[in-house]
């Protein structure tokens, strides 16, 4: 497909499709973000699942194998 | 503390600030994927509202008009996907006079549509693309791909608008 081919669709395109270019907001939304947090609070703790998994896998080991635990205290 | 600093350490009136500031533009950009100033709305409180959530991430050193702008398409493009057989092209702002002629009404209404029937990633290009003539770099830097990729999705999309159009009316797409 050749550049005059695109530039064909665009035209069509854009006597199809106005372009949008110079609109504005015409209020503030502000308001609306704080409706929109105060609904829907976020978490205190935002962890994700990968780091809880991490976690999870450390606090294993440190639980089966106790031995290491002289170990990782050297090397701190 | 610098206002990139509070904002990250999650200060509302830091937060607040940084609305005000970039509120215009982030939904000046929104309706240019979406077409329509209500959910243009919606959408730009929609991604602050994820700005919000995920300010961990964001480093105060960082560009913040850029993650905007991502955040910004990508919810954009959430609701392409989501809403893909339900939103029509409303045209619900005053639009320039076009000039008769060139191509009739039921022309136009079947570019529309075909258009309107392109999947959502190859939609927001060819909005971005050609009908508002963005440059392909800030399209790439949006989408957070590469700038060859976007030239291989308008690409795709005016190959499907072609084809589309052919199977629509014939004389279309021959023009």
């Amino acid at each position: 497909m050749s550049n005059e081919e695109i530039n064909n669709v665009k035209e069509l395109l854009k006597e199809a499709v106005t372009p949008m270019q110079n609109t504005e907001l015409r209020r503030d939304l502000w308001p609306q973000m704080l409706r929109k947090l105060e609904e829907q609070p976020l978490p205190i703790h935002n962890v994700s699942w990968f780091d809880w998994a991490l976690a999870s896998l450390a606090a294993a080991a440190l639980l089966f194998f106790p031995g290491i635990i002289p170990a990782l205290f050297y090397h701190l | 503390m610098e206002l990139l600093e509070r904002f990250a350490v999650g200060d509302l009136e830091a937060f607040e600030v940084l609305f005000r500031q970039h509120q215009k533009e982030v939904y000046a950009w929104t309706v240019r994927i979406v077409r329509d100033t209500g959910i243009a709305e919606d959408l730009t409180v929609e991604t602050f509202w994820r700005i919000y959530k995920h300010r961990s991430q964001f480093r105060p050193d960082g560009n913040f008009r850029a993650w905007t702008r991502r955040i910004a398409t990508n919810a954009a493009l959430d609701h392409l996907r989501h809403a893909r057989q339900e939103t029509t092209l409303s045209e619900n702002l005053p639009s320039p006079p076009r000039p008769d002629g060139a191509v009739g009404q039921e022309t136009r209404d079947s570019i529309r549509r075909a258009f309107q029937d392109l999947p959502a990633k190859y939609r927001l290009v060819a909005t971005l693309a050609l009908v508002e003539e963005e440059n392909y770099a800030d399209i790439a830097q949006a989408a957070g791909i590469s700038e060859s990729l976007v030239k291989v999705r308008v690409f795709r999309a005016v190959r499907m608008l072609r084809k589309k159009l052919n199977f629509l009316r014939p004389e279309v797409a021959a023009k």
